[in-house]
């Protein structure tokens, strides 16, 4: 950190004072530096770079990104050792700046649909890359529209006449030296979006574009000279890659959430508003119950996605373990669990940062608070890698499938097997969960129960809708859809109780009493508001009566005030430097409003005390009245 | 020529989207009015929002004081007049992209606070645009708590002046619209001392720009208050005053009134105060926030017909978006919560200037009911049509994320909506604390306004549904509706007793039930919503099949207010966990049924393809080709420096030092 705070190449102007050209010129220029500081100090260990590039780019995205994380990795597991030989090194020396060309305008999370063609032409040993609609434009990949000369092009192989479904191609697209695009090639930036200024998402469009047989990644699959298909061995290891990236967005989810929990609770200890009780001074508006209840469950959250997160990550990497030994039998259900869990966590985010903007009143909407670029950065997770609902309906596939197995008098194992205690209930005529009726509301086992006991009322209902369609409709996609959102509420569920049961566990491992003792009242503020957020279902599947909600909302409000004298150090924690925070509500030294007005004075339009536009139109319209 | 996908969707429509328009707009007049207004706007070169997605700061600031000059001369050639019908249309038109809108309320608020005198020396210089003016209530470290703010104001009878002055930075002005560059004059809230007592807070005529050459009078320091999440065209604004000397007729003194020797002089009832604010909450919400609702919808229902994604059966073409359940899910309720709150607002408007004539006659009574539905309905709906835009940005996929789907600029513009005109928790306590006393009131056996009789009739049945088509009569679901809004209030007043009997002070009993007033306060207007909703159906005409489709739209947003808040229903056994299960299957199916109707109900909002400006939303459905086009229009494809001189560098030379 210190090493990029110090250096003074990496200063520069607000960002929220730039054009979007200034910000990708600003971001280029950077990521170049970067690179190069990156090899100068011999910073290699992965964490390391993280950390680095974090630091530099503000947790922003920037345009080697995909060339950095995608590109070169790319190249590592798909390419063969030959094709690494001829463009490892000039990848990773920067010669050849990389992207990964993959959605395309009409097409996105469903891979089978992309329309991008690769032909083979055994005469000439090449592969004839077209995009032959409008549809079929790549679009989004970030890097492509400026930065890029050459990318991984996803298309639908042909050869021989047939189609063999979707391989990665390596394809040039500017020439090297003069940047130009090559002869066939239409390639641009897709214009602004909601966010990612610095990031020039590109359009990559084919006609008739030829690149040799070589250029084809062929670790797995192969085409041979004469045009015969190889098959690949398994398709099961590419999943390892997306559980891979999903479990990143749920490591982002919860570092964003923190940043805009950590300004919006420095900034309500700062901003002092109304009166609390009649002749005192305005007291700090973090004293008001009403803010305390928007964000301390938000707090809350923040850090139970943070355990989720790192345990994805050590899942991951146990499993990779296994896999490379060749034991891929943990591989579906943690695929099935990051889907849910990226997509729940970055719902919950993706609102949560929403309400720390607001819970800071009209300056939370000023670019100076920093929120609103954490917000549209973060945002498009909840689209990218995988649109949510869709990966909430992944995992629900798996938890009908487990439902099955059990139904049919297998066990299951792993998060899903609370779904074994149902088979041993069907024996009783009385419902599900009407059972667990004893909740002790200071202990967050028994909230983990009653999480568990509302999982495996919604996967059973949803299973039992599914089946009900099914015997009245004919085919199963129909009865599939006719439950989706059934379904959907189903792996919400699923994901919560996994949340609480990770960060319950969590608990016991924390050795320091005091850090235990508040990190225990967050985990119980995150599990009982979730119920009283979610009262209906817990009270639809019995696991608890009217009278214990009204409990749980009673202590949700206590831990409110329990946390209070805390919320500050908690939100410190987090350990965010202000230059990465880019908040001036947010400062750790609380000195907001000398620091709004300073910023302010920096605004474009304050570069001449009047205004060009008093003399264009203004004036003349005085004079004419 | 129009997609063919979307052209299909509009073949099936049950009703006609022509009437249903005209229902919108009040009758086919208006509807005419409001086209040709639309017609004379888009058709103007200098209001076009062609590049608004590519503009700068700057550039965006200087064509909102283009448009809003030019729109004094367009206002004039048409014939068009402040208080003629075409008025409220032109800022539709304008999709609001147009600087001076404060000019407006530093009108109005002369003409409400000002005495005669003051409104015929000033009123006369603003409409003739002799002037700009702004209007400078909230400070740095103050907003809705008006009591709080530090400007003051000292009276120096010496002179016959008031003496303005920002005594700490918390205390500087910030946020007034159109005061960062354009305004000459702005209305200065501030605390009144004379001869050292204060008075509280008075509104002052301060002028802090030379008529001349637009620089800053002395003792004035404004500036633009830098970039905000949208409203990139106005010039939000800073205020530092500093012994700035106004005469005492500049204080707006038709309440209050500082004679020359200082004696402070109270006439006339305040009360007016409350009716502007209830005024300004209610126009806010038909222009401000149902509209980027209703587009939001457009957008994202259209693009959902004409997207393709995956394959509901094995072997057939891949289905539209907008066939899946979970897509039908997060839009189709949408369209129904616009429908509801367009009634709703219909609603409030009546009721307004129902108000409006009762204090023409000196009669107060029905302020108190409007100004607790004003501020109850300004947080609900904003509230509700925010996430409302932001799940229909979401829908979109990847390319509702990208500014040409013109869903990123509705989101961030309706989204400061929850905080203007009063910050939405703290509107929720206003409308809860008349609840409380309403309530209080009812049990007494006093008589309580009519929006709130309900709290006098407790009545503590079981819901009587026995199948999910009984979910379908809206007798079921507004009964079940006011249930919860009863219970809600009843049992927070229960709970306020309880702790102010044994012992808690007033205020912090209030502090520790906050949470439940604003449930209470929310259940209260969803209550209303559902019943206006209900009741708008039933008179609808039967023709044309617009009251079917609007019963379904009913029916929808009354079982998913429902289906969302279960626990709200079930809490103390009024509805079964098994009528629960009717509901969710009732709503379900209504989805399937709204489906067919979704584009001809979009349709139905006529927006222009100008006024969505939207690369996913045109009338035409040709998304991609149109999305292709914008991209290359992107300055980001003109020449960029960075290759030059950063890129090359990095691909060559610099390259042998690695």
């Amino acid at each position: 950190e210190a090493l990029v705070l110090n250096d003074p190449d990496f200063q520069h102007e607000d960002l929220n004072f730039l054009s979007r050209s200034q910000r990708y010129e600003q971001a280029i220029r950077k990521s170049s530096l970067m690179v190069m500081k990156l090899r100068e100090y011999g910073i290699a260990d992965p964490d390391e770079i993280y950390w680095f590039k974090s630091f530099v780019h503000r947790g922003r995205p920037e345009p080697l990104d995909l060339h950095l994380g995608m590109f070169l990795p790319t190249l590592l597991t798909q390419a063969t050792p030959e094709q690494q030989d001829r463009f490892f090194m000039p990848a990773w020396n920067l010669e050849i700046i990389g992207t990964y060309a993959q959605t395309e305008m009409g097409h996105g999370t469903h891979l089978r649909g992309l329309e991008t063609t690769a032909t083979y032409d055994p005469s000439t040993q090449e592969f004839i890359l077209n995009s032959p609609t409008v549809t079929s434009i790549k679009w989004w990949p970030g890097g492509l529209g400026k930065t890029s000369n050459h990318a991984i092009v996803l298309a639908q192989l042909y050869t021989q006449g047939q189609c063999k479904g979707l391989h990665a191609f390596i394809v040039p697209i500017r020439q090297l030296g003069t940047h130009e695009p090559l002869p066939g090639i239409t390639v641009g930036d897709i214009g602004p979006k909601f966010g990612y200024d610095e990031m020039d998402n590109g359009y990559l469009k084919m006609d008739n574009f030829r690149i040799p047989r070589e250029n084809m990644l062929m670790k797995y699959a192969q085409v041979e000279p004469d045009g015969t298909y190889v098959k690949p061995v398994s398709d099961k290891l590419t999943y390892g890659t997306m559980v891979f990236i999903r479990s990143l967005i749920v490591g982002d989810s919860a570092r964003s959430l923190s940043r805009a929990c950590t300004i919006a609770i420095r900034y309500s200890a700062v901003r002092h508003q109304s009166e609390l009780k009649p002749g005192e001074p305005e007291p700090q508006i973090l004293d008001y119950q009403t803010q305390q209840y928007k964000l301390f469950p938000l707090l809350a959250t923040a850090y139970a996605f943070h355990f989720v997160g790192a345990y994805i990550k050590d899942t991951y990497h146990r499993i990779s373990g296994d896999i490379s030994t060749g034991d891929l039998s943990e591989l579906p259900e943690l695929h099935a669990l990051t889907a849910g869990l990226k997509a729940f966590t970055s719902w919950t985010a993706n609102a949560g940062i929403e309400e720390c903007r607001m819970a800071c009143g009209g300056h939370g909407y000023s670019r100076c608070s920093g929120i609103p670029d954490i917000y549209v950065t973060f945002t498009p997770s909840c689209t990218y890698e995988g649109e949510n609902t869709v990966m909430m309906l992944q995992t629900a596939r798996f938890l009908m499938k487990s439902y099955t197995q059990v139904t049919s008098g297998q066990q299951v194992t792993g998060m899903v097997s609370y779904l074994n205690d149902l088979s041993r209930q069907r024996i009783q005529p009385q419902h599900v969960a009407a059972r667990t009726v004893t909740m002790r509301i200071n202990d967050p086992t028994s909230l983990v129960e009653a999480y568990k006991s509302r999982a495996a009322r919604l996967v059973e209902s949803a299973a039992k809708n599914l089946q009900a369609e099914l015997n009245h409709r004919k085919s199963k996609e129909d009865a599939w859809n006719r439950t989706s959102v059934d379904l959907v509420r189903a792996s919400e569920a699923h994901c919560h109780y996994v949340i609480v049961k990770l960060f319950t566990a969590k608990l016991a491992e924390v050795s320091d009493a005091a850090v235990r003792a508040v990190l225990t009242d967050l985990c119980l503020l995150y599990a009982l508001f979730g119920i009283s957020r979610n009262t209906g279902d817990f009270l639809q599947a019995g696991v608890l009566t009217g009278a214990q909600i009204t409990q749980v909302n009673q202590h949700v409000k206590e831990l409110l005030a329990v946390i209070r004298p805390n919320a500050v150090a908690l939100v410190d924690s987090f350990d965010f430097h202000d230059v990465h925070l880019g908040s001036v509500l947010g400062r750790y030294d609380g000195n907001v409003y000398e620091n709004m007005f300073e910023w302010a004075k920096k605004s474009p339009l304050n570069k001449t005390q009047v205004h060009e536009s008093f003399h264009k139109h203004l004036k003349p319209m005085q004079a004419k009245l | 020529s129009v997609n063919p996908d979307l052209a299909s969707e509009r073949q099936t429509a049950s009703f006609s989207v022509e009437k249903l328009t005209a229902l919108l707009d009040g009758g086919t007049e208006q509807t005419q009015i409001r086209r040709a207004v639309v017609e004379a706007i888009e058709s103007d070169p200098v209001f076009s929002r062609e590049n608004q997605y590519f503009q700068t700061q700057n550039e965006r600031y200087e064509s909102a004081v283009r448009k809003g000059v030019h729109l004094q001369k367009k206002m004039h050639e048409m014939g068009w007049t402040e208080d003629g019908p075409e008025y409220k249309y032109i800022y539709r038109a304008l999709s609001g992209d147009v600087a001076f809108l404060l000019h407006r309320v530093f009108m109005r608020s002369i003409s409400v606070l000002g005495s005669d005198k003051q409104i015929a020396k000033w009123i006369p210089l603003a409409t003739q645009h002799k002037l700009i003016g702004s209007y400078a209530q909230t400070e740095l470290g103050h907003g809705t708590y008006l009591q709080g703010l530090e400007t003051t104001a000292v009276f120096d009878s010496a002179t016959q002046e008031f003496i303005l002055n920002t005594p700490k930075i918390s205390a500087m002005k910030w946020w007034p619209g159109d005061m960062g560059r354009s305004a000459t004059h702005t209305v200065v809230f501030a605390q009144l001392y004379v001869h050292g007592k204060c008075y509280g807070i008075h509104p002052f005529i301060v002028q802090i720009r030379s008529l001349q050459d637009h620089s800053l009078c002395p003792g004035i320091t404004a500036g633009d208050i830098g970039p905000k999440m949208n409203f990139e065209h106005i010039d939000n604004g800073y205020l530092l005053l500093k012994n700035v000397r106004i005469p005492r007729e500049n204080m707006l003194s038709k309440f209050c009134e500082v004679q020359a020797d200082g004696t402070y002089v109270r006439q006339g009832s305040e009360k007016i105060n409350y009716f502007t604010m209830t005024a300004v909450r209610i126009s806010l919400i038909s222009q401000e926030v149902l509209i980027p609702l209703m587009k939001a919808c457009t957008i994202a229902i259209r693009y959902s017909v004409v997207r393709r994604q995956s394959k509901l059966k094995p072997g057939e073409q891949e289905a539209k978006i907008l066939d899946y359940q979970t897509q039908q899910e997060k839009l189709l309720p949408q369209l129904a919560a616009a429908y509801a709150f367009h009634f709703i607002n219909d609603y409030l408007q009546e009721l307004f200037n129902q108000g409006y004539r009762e204090i023409e006659k000196k009669n107060f009574d029905m302020l108190p009911e409007l100004h607790a539905l004003s501020s109850g309905f300004k947080a609900v709906i904003t509230q509700h049509c925010t996430a409302g835009v932001e799940i229909c940005l979401r829908a979109c996929g990847g390319h509702g994320y990208s500014l040409l789907s013109g869903l990123p600029s509705l989101y961030t513009k309706i989204l400061a909506s929850c905080i203007y005109e009063g910050e939405n928790t703290i509107l929720l306590l206003q409308t809860a604390r008349f609840l409380i006393k309403c309530f209080m009131a009812a049990s007494a056996g006093q008589p309580v306004p009519p929006s709130v009789t309900y709290l006098a009739a407790v009545k503590h049945g079981k819901c009587p549904a026995k199948n999910k088509l009984d979910f379908l009569s809206a007798d079921i679901y507004t009964e079940a509706y006011q249930h919860v809004a009863v219970r809600l209030t009843s049992s927070t007043a229960a709970k306020l007793q309880d702790l102010i009997q044994s012992g808690v002070k007033k205020h912090d009993a209030w502090n520790q039930c906050t949470v439940q007033l604003v449930q209470a306060a929310k259940a209260h207007c969803h209550y209303i919503a559902v019943k206006n909703f209900a009741e708008t159906v039933e008179k609808l005409e039967t023709k044309a099949g617009i009251q079917k489709i609007m019963k379904h739209l009913c029916d929808l947003f009354a079982l998913h207010g429902i289906f969302s808040n279960t626990g709200a229903f079930l809490h103390d056994g009024y509805t079964s966990a098994a009528q629960m299960d009717m509901v969710t299957a009732s709503y379900l199916d209504l989805l399937a049924v709204i489906r067919k109707d979704a584009v001809p109900l979009v349709d139905a909002f006529d927006f222009t393809d100008k006024s969505l400006n939207s690369a996913l939303g045109s009338y035409d459905g040709q998304v991609y080709q149109r999305l292709y086009e914008w991209a290359q229009k992107s300055p980001t494809n003109q020449m960029s420096p960075a290759y030059e001189r950063y890129l090359k560098p990095l691909l060559h030379n610099t390259l042998s030092k690695l």
